[in-house]
């Protein structure tokens, strides 16, 4: 019996391993030696974080080129390295890159779903698939914390995953898993790189911003103390945040979701505290910067379009010059807002800060006279930016405006910044509403003249700030509305000596929405003055894209005088080169040019490392409606601060001394706490969600 | 006809390899978490199982019945069925790759399924015929493949449910299995 089973079970094992050594020749498939080589060089702990079926797996995708060398999530340096010797391949540093959640909802945002009158959204979500209010945030599920094959995520206390950027290998299984992609794996190059989508996790004071900052998270980080967080978080869109800090006009403010309780959150007071926390304690943050590409671009105007792109630029690794036809950079920051707005010594040290991640500068270089695109080409630039600002000044368009004794606001301006002031005389006319003809005036108090400004319509229809008018006011500035020039007369040495002006009243609705002011016939008034301000608003100088004696320009321009370019991109007619800021849209905002900025440095970005400049489909242009509420409840009131002031009564109208001041360390605290920590449509409320509701609708929610 | 009909329902339901003869418990657990994976694993065991018990119902008439050798029957069974998955795993990666890479890393682990072998087993057990052989594996497998699709799926929904922290993964993936293994216990009254 032994034997016969001997026999029987050799004699099968040999049948067997006969027609396997058989197939094995005739079904022999090649396989590349590499696949068993990588199998040894990778760990063999066949965790699965990378996504494949095992280190097998792994080794297919490498060698059919479908991963890199860093195909190991858990093997590091040492990992990649074995895996390229055996590929031929170099490894390179790479940008670090981990999860990253946007989402502040978490189960703040209201319930959509009510199983069984329990506010369960798990059980919803189970049942029907449904959402919460919120289609874009965080469920709390925590899926992304089940699948984490690392124990890198866990719930916070506020029913939101966080990430563990230590324990985090980038390995996307959360992000695949998460069923609202609120996870993403994010490098800091593409954080610089995004595009606000009507999908992120935006608060409304952050879809108004037009530099993109991520507002409710950098007032969160300086409330808690965390001034140097905050100040990144800033940096991520704002390389500008002294100036910002002081003379943004915070349209952000605008629709601050508090509002509706109270009055806005002091945002940008905030920012003026962490801002010149940095600067008073001379710590000048570590600012990353991706590894050197190469690429040479030239940023033409040394403005805050210009240095916002060349200082995102350099982040992502590019070698930006900018060029600038001035003796210092700073553009109208410099020349156009006064010392007692912005100091220069603030501003020198923000500029500074820019510079030292390894910007070169020109200065003194005008452009279309010093040197042309095509001449920068020769150099070796591939991309350039255009932000040259709006430095002309518009024309009364009366009779005897020629005469000496009438000059522009920008002009006054640039020459008190170049500490070149001129002499203006005692009585001053300044004609203008805005915020140069503010400038103008309380400049031209502090060289100890008699101002008056002209304004056509009334105080209401200023379009001015509302602060900059009443400080104008405080310093002794007169007004006269509803006063329109007509003329000016001359003395006999050809120099003006007086203004006339007519009387107007107002009329029907215009397109700008505002009443159009109507003259009245035989109210014509000289007023006397040494010097007239003409102070009506600023556009592009765009002589300099003519070559001489040429009437054609290769870049397009629109009917408004400024250069035509695609919204998005910001890229003109020729494609290497991109515009932004004031040259773009006309006078604006600094922190629009700030924004434009970093929008052109993302399109010559991707311009030059890929071809093509990548738009989303769902990129964020306007506000989303949803999200602006008519009242906010459960939130009790909180006295807004105040922003002090630095300087008072002759003092402040005699010096160019600094006016605002910032936030002593408490102030700042409560002013974060009034933060509502707004995502779509979630926010912090004093009073529980379910209390809330409970009151609303009479139902008792668990 | 009736009769090979009844074979399958009971094969499928009344009998099923895992949730009433307790075999393959290793890979119902290991392969359920994903219904794409279960699938997968799903057919390759119907494929596996349908060939092992064919070839093994030949070797027990040809082989081990004539020379009264009955006892090697567990010896050979794994003997042929390790070779034959190697076989079809050649075969596969070199006529029909797709299929090779559908499969992917299922035909290894079948190689030591008990399922597989308890198929061919209860097949020369219940002594069918080759035809019977073959459809009784072939409804075997589906049955393996319906218990593992129905409990990934429940265990996909687990997966987004408060679970207490001791019971969570493979502790409450057996509960589950028990509860449907109970649940199958009422198709035993289906025939007679």
């Amino acid at each position: 019996m032994i034997t016969s089973s001997i026999l029987v079970l050799f004699g099968l094992g040999f049948v067997a391993a006969a027609i396997l050594a058989m197939a094995s020749k005739v079904l022999y498939v090649k396989e590349d030696p590499r696949i068993a080589q990588l199998e040894d060089a990778l760990p063999g702990v066949n965790c699965g974080g990378c996504g494949y079926a095992g280190c097998g797996g792994a080794a297919h995708a490498v060698v059919e080129g479908k991963s890199g060398s860093n195909v190991c999530v858990i093997g590091g340096l040492e990992t990649a390295q074995a895996v390229a010797a055996v590929m031929g391949l170099e490894v390179l540093e790479m940008e670090p890159e981990l999860a990253f959640r946007d989402c502040t909802g978490g189960e703040r945002a209201e319930e959509l779903y009510h199983y069984e009158g329990a506010g369960d959204c798990r059980a919803q979500a189970l049942l029907y698939k449904g959402s919460k209010t919120c289609p874009e945030g965080c469920l709390g599920l925590g899926t992304c914390v089940a699948v984490c094959p690392f124990d890198a995520i866990h719930m916070g206390p506020e029913g939101l995953p966080v990430v563990d950027p230590l324990a985090c290998r980038s390995c996307r299984k959360c992000v695949d898993a998460c069923p609202r992609n609120v996870l993403s794996i994010v490098s800091m190059s593409e954080r610089l790189l995004h595009q606000e989508e009507i999908n992120d996790c935006l608060a409304p004071c952050r879809q108004k911003c037009p530099g993109q900052i991520n507002i409710p998270k950098y007032i969160e980080q300086a409330g808690k103390g965390d001034y140097a967080g905050a100040i990144h978080t800033l940096r991520e869109r704002n390389p500008l945040l002294l100036v910002c800090g002081r003379v943004c006009p915070r349209p952000c403010e605008a629709d601050c979701r508090r509002t509706h309780v109270d009055e806005p959150v002091g945002i940008n007071m905030i920012k003026r505290f962490v801002a010149d926390w940095e600067m008073k304690n001379n710590l000048r943050l570590e600012i990353p910067c991706a590894k050197e590409t190469g690429h040479k671009v030239a940023v033409i105007g040394g403005g805050p379009a210009g240095l916002s792109c060349a200082f995102f630029l350099r982040r992502l690794g590019h070698s930006p010059t900018i060029f600038d036809s001035m003796p210092a950079l700073g553009g109208q920051l410099r020349y156009g807002i006064p010392e007692y707005r912005l100091p220069k010594k603030d501003l020198d040290w923000e500029i500074q800060g820019i510079l030292d991640l390894g910007i070169k500068v020109r200065t003194e270089m005008k452009f279309g006279i010093d040197f042309t695109t095509q001449s920068l080409e020769k150099e070796g630039f591939e991309a350039f930016f255009m932000g040259l600002g709006a430095w002309a000044s518009g024309n009364l368009r009366i009779e005897g405006e020629e005469a000496p004794g009438v000059i522009s606001g920008t002009e006054l301006l640039t020459s008190v910044g170049l500490d070149k002031a001129p002499d203006i005389g005692n009585k001053v006319l300044v004609v203008g509403g805005g915020n140069t003809a503010i400038d103008t005036a309380r400049t031209s108090i502090r060289l100890g003249c008699d101002v008056t400004i002209l304004y056509r319509r009334t105080r209401n229809e200023m379009p001015a700030n509302l602060e900059e008018i009443e400080g104008a006011e405080d310093e002794g500035v007169k007004f006269l509305f509803l006063t329109a020039p007509t003329k000016v007369i001359t003395g006999e040495d050809g120099h003006a000596t007086h203004l006339e002006c007519v009387k107007m009243e107002l009329g029907e609705p215009d397109e700008s929405g505002r009443r159009r002011p109507i003259p009245i016939e035989g109210t014509e008034t000289r007023y006397p003055a040494d010097t007239i301000i003409a102070a009506i608003g600023q556009k592009p100088a765009l002589s300099c894209f003519y070559s001489e004696g040429s009437d054609q320009c290769v870049l397009d321009f629109t009917r408004w005088r400024t250069i035509n370019a695609n919204p998005d991109t910001l890229q003109t007619s020729v494609p290497n080169v991109f515009t932004g800021g004031d040259l773009f849209t006309g006078p604006d905002l600094v922190i629009s040019a700030v924004g434009a900025g970093r929008r052109a440095a993302r399109s010559i970005h991707f311009l030059l490392t890929t071809g093509e400049i990548p738009v989303a489909d769902n990129i964020m242009r306007k506000l989303i409606p949803y999200t602006l509420f008519k009242d906010v409840d459960g939130v009790k009131h909180k006295e807004r601060s105040t922003m002090p002031y630095l300087c008072d009564g002759s003092h402040r109208t005699s010096t160019f001394s600094e006016v605002e001041g910032a936030l002593s360390e408490e102030e700042l605290k409560h002013e974060a706490s009034r933060c509502l920590r707004c995502g779509l449509i979630c926010y912090d409320r004093d009073i529980p969600l379910a209390e809330v509701v409970t009151a609303r609708v009479g139902e008792k929610v668990e | 006809m009736q009769e090979y009909f009844l074979l399958f329902i009971s094969a499928i339901f009344v009998n099923n390899i895992v949730l009433a003869q307790y075999l393959g418990n290793c890979p119902f657990i290991g392969t359920s978490k994903k219904i794409s994976v279960a699938i997968g694993m799903g057919s390759a065991v119907v494929f596996v199982a349908t060939m092992a018990a064919s070839i093994t119902w030949a070797v027990q008439q040809y082989l081990l019945n004539p020379f009264g050798l009955q006892y090697l029957q567990t010896l050979t069974f794994i003997l042929v069925i390790a070779a034959l998955v190697q076989f079809v795993e050649m075969f596969l990666k070199k006529v029909v790759p797709p299929l090779y890479k559908a499969l992917g890393i299922f035909l290894p682990l079948i190689t030591t399924n008990c399922a597989v072998m308890g198929i061919a087993i209860i097949c020369q057990r219940e002594e069918f015929t080759f035809i019977k052989t073959v459809a009784f594996s072939f409804a075997s497998g589906l049955g393996f493949m319906l218990a593992l699709i129905v409990l990934s799926a429940i265990r996909e929904k687990i997966e987004v449910s408060r679970v207490p922290k001791a019971l969570q993964g493979t502790p409450i993936a057996l509960i589950m299995a028990g509860l449907m293994s109970l649940a199958f216990f009422a198709f035993k009254g289906m025939i007679a």
